[in-house]
């Protein structure tokens, strides 16, 4: 119990780090960002004067309150971080940033985390497989695994589009829903998650494709490593079944260094498919960035780099908590 | 109860194949009695740990058995032919009848399963009528014989020290009643104290039980206090096989005279180990 409270209570001084980090950074940038997001706001308010309030929640996130001290700052900063007021998007005005972030955040994680989860599932029970069987045939599906990471995926992804959506018509080619079937955007209705799914194939498959040969030949190793462990001959003359030595001995002990990998790669499921999201004009966090990056949006950067730290954190403590499980060597440990 | 064979071998030869062929084990014959300790000595790299695996069916490629037969004499009277055995015969006939406790005492324990987790194992696959409350009322009755308190049964294997790991081992060498059990240095990597705490044990269950024991180490003077009958092994080949007491007073081979002879006395002088008849007459005397 002890090595749960442990772990809960260094990940929120680390998530207390990560926010105040978020709060100091525009701060001490060269250049007055609430200048510029301010001026950038009122052009796109078509030259009105902005409400005191947009004002206010502008400067109390992006800095440069005149005449406040930086403590009052930091504070006011928390309480509207904890009213859920991200400020307001100068590339998408009026919209909030919180309104964006909440409409893109479940693409990106449906989208990406099922990818994710659904190559380390592959790549790993693959890898044990081969590892279980290595010096056989089953050898060569390391290589050409291994060639296919190798591929750099945007390409993988426009080649896959060129074919399969573009030449053959099997699969659209952009978006994550049919827009001209849904004009209203997004509803629930079978009709539309169907078409959600659809959509999906082509990036998802791409991340799958690109990802799962480095799951495979990582576990493939560990499992012919620990299949030379003396507790593995020791299951051996036990008289155990192979298919118990196979998932007990073997493998459960072979995927823990797999199992801190998928940890880190779930923390970069909402940062990492940047490009991806790009060329298939997939509606989720990583386009939001990219079009905040390109129109100087600061209130929407750094509401997205903010979910992006948090999703780290949360994913890195459930990895945690999974692995504490897992190994029970770990969970006495600092 | 002795004197009746249990496990014969006869003419086993174990081969390397690497380039060139290494010849671990050759034309090796060995009968081990019913509930007797047979006493398996020599050097390092002397194949002595090779034919334990070859006596179990547990060598891996590149190491192959090219000859030779192994036949377990079961209590019921029946032959077994080990060599023949494979698959699921193989396995079904591996711990039931022969276990083994390793010389990796450090290792041969699964470190993220629990001390019950793996003793049950064992009644999960060759024992599948037992009842979950039976298994571990038996896990605990094992740990108890083994001197381990049985609380430690939840514990993982890195919560252990090295002596009570290996006695782990051994109460799950016992688990299934078996009627050999080979143990290749079993207490090689603990020091003196423990070591010997664990020998007395095996003594006393060995008495209880009735398990013959096939007990690999290259101490010779530990060999000469426990065992019934001792072979000495040398590049491969049995070199000498006598009563422990014949080869202590007579060894008859080049080998065994020089292994005995390795041994420091208590006096510390070299050689001193091989106590000559004259010597002790006139210490008694």
């Amino acid at each position: 119990m002890n090595f749960y409270v442990r772990r809960v209570s260094f990940y929120l001084v680390t998530l207390w780090a990560a926010i105040s980090l978020n709060f100091l950074l525009p701060r001490l940038l060269p250049g007055d960002p609430a200048a510029i997001m301010l001026g950038k706001l009122r052009r796109a308010n078509g030259g009105r004067p902005l409400s005191e309030e947009t004002i206010r929640t502008i400067t109390s996130i992006l800095g440069a309150e005149k005449g406040t001290s930086l403590w009052d700052q930091y504070l006011a900063y928390w309480g509207r971080l904890l009213h859920g007021d991200l400020g307001v998007s100068s590339t998408r005005y009026p919209a909030s940033v919180a309104e964006l972030i909440g409409a893109a955040l479940p693409w990106t994680v449906i989208l990406v985390g099922v990818a994710t989860i659904l190559s380390f599932v592959l790549g790993i029970a693959a890898g044990a497989w081969v590892g279980w069987r290595r010096g056989t045939w089953v050898d060569h599906l390391v290589p050409a695994t291994t060639f296919l990471q190798s591929v750099p995926y945007f390409w993988l992804a426009l080649v896959l589009v060129a074919v399969l959506a573009v030449q053959l018509g099997l699969l659209p080619i952009f978006g994550g829903y049919d827009v001209f079937e849904f004009p209203a955007g997004p509803e629930w209705s079978w009709a539309f998650v169907g078409s959600a799914v659809v959509h999906a194939i082509l990036p998802a498959a791409t991340i799958v494709i690109s990802s799962v040969g480095g799951w495979l030949l990582g576990m493939r190793n560990m499992m012919v490593q620990t299949m030379s462990e003396d507790y593995v001959v020791t299951a051996e003359a036990k008289g155990l079944t192979p298919r118990r030595i196979r998932s007990r001995y073997a493998g459960r002990n072979a995927a823990i260094p797999s199992l801190a990998g998928f940890g880190i790669a779930l923390g970069f499921v909402v940062a990492g498919s940047i490009v991806t999201e790009q060329v298939f004009s997939y509606p989720g966090i990583g386009k939001l960035m990219i079009q905040a990056v390109q129109g100087l949006d600061y209130a929407l950067m750094q509401g997205v780099f903010l979910v992006i730290t948090l999703t780290v954190l949360a994913a890195n403590f459930l990895m945690e908590l999974v692995y504490g499980f897992i190994d029970p060597r770990v969970r006495h440990r600092g | 109860m002795t004197g009746q064979p249990v496990l014969t071998a006869r003419d086993v030869s174990i081969e390397y194949q690497v380039e060139p062929p290494v010849k671990a084990v050759q034309e090796v014959s060995l009968t081990l009695h019913r509930g007797e300790i047979l006493g398996l000595a020599g050097e390092s790299g002397c194949g002595k740990t090779t034919l334990a695996y070859g006596l179990n069916r547990l060598l891996k490629a590149p190491a192959l058995q090219t000859s030779g037969e192994i036949v377990f004499h079961d209590r019921g009277g029946a032959d077994i032919d080990v060599v023949g055995l494979s698959g699921e015969s193989l396995r079904r006939y591996r711990w039931d009848k022969v276990s083994m406790v390793f010389q990796g005492s450090m290792n041969s324990l699964n470190p993220v399963m629990s001390v019950r987790a793996q003793l049950d194992d064992v009644f999960r696959t060759h024992r599948p009528g037992m009842g979950r409350a039976e298994r571990v009322r038996r896990s605990a009755e094992l740990l108890g014989l083994v001197g381990v308190d049985p609380s430690r049964l939840t514990a993982f294997p890195h919560e252990l020290s090295g002596g009570m790991r290996q006695r782990v081992m051994i109460a799950m060498a016992l688990a299934l009643d078996p009627q050999v059990m080979i143990m290749d240095e079993p207490t090689t990597a603990l020091d003196v104290v423990v070591q010997r705490g664990i020998i007395r044990e095996i003594m006393r269950l060995r008495e209880r039980l009735g398990f013959a024991v096939i007990f690999i180490t290259h101490d010779l003077p530990l060999l000469i206090e426990i065992s019934d009958r001792i072979a000495v092994m040398l590049e491969g080949r049995i070199v000498e096989l006598g009563d422990a007491e014949r080869i202590y007073r007579r060894p008859e081979h080049d080998y065994t005279k020089r292994l005995l002879a390795s041994f420091p006395s208590l006096r510390g002088d070299r050689g001193g180990f091989v106590r000559r008849r004259e010597e002790q007459e006139g210490a008694s005397a």
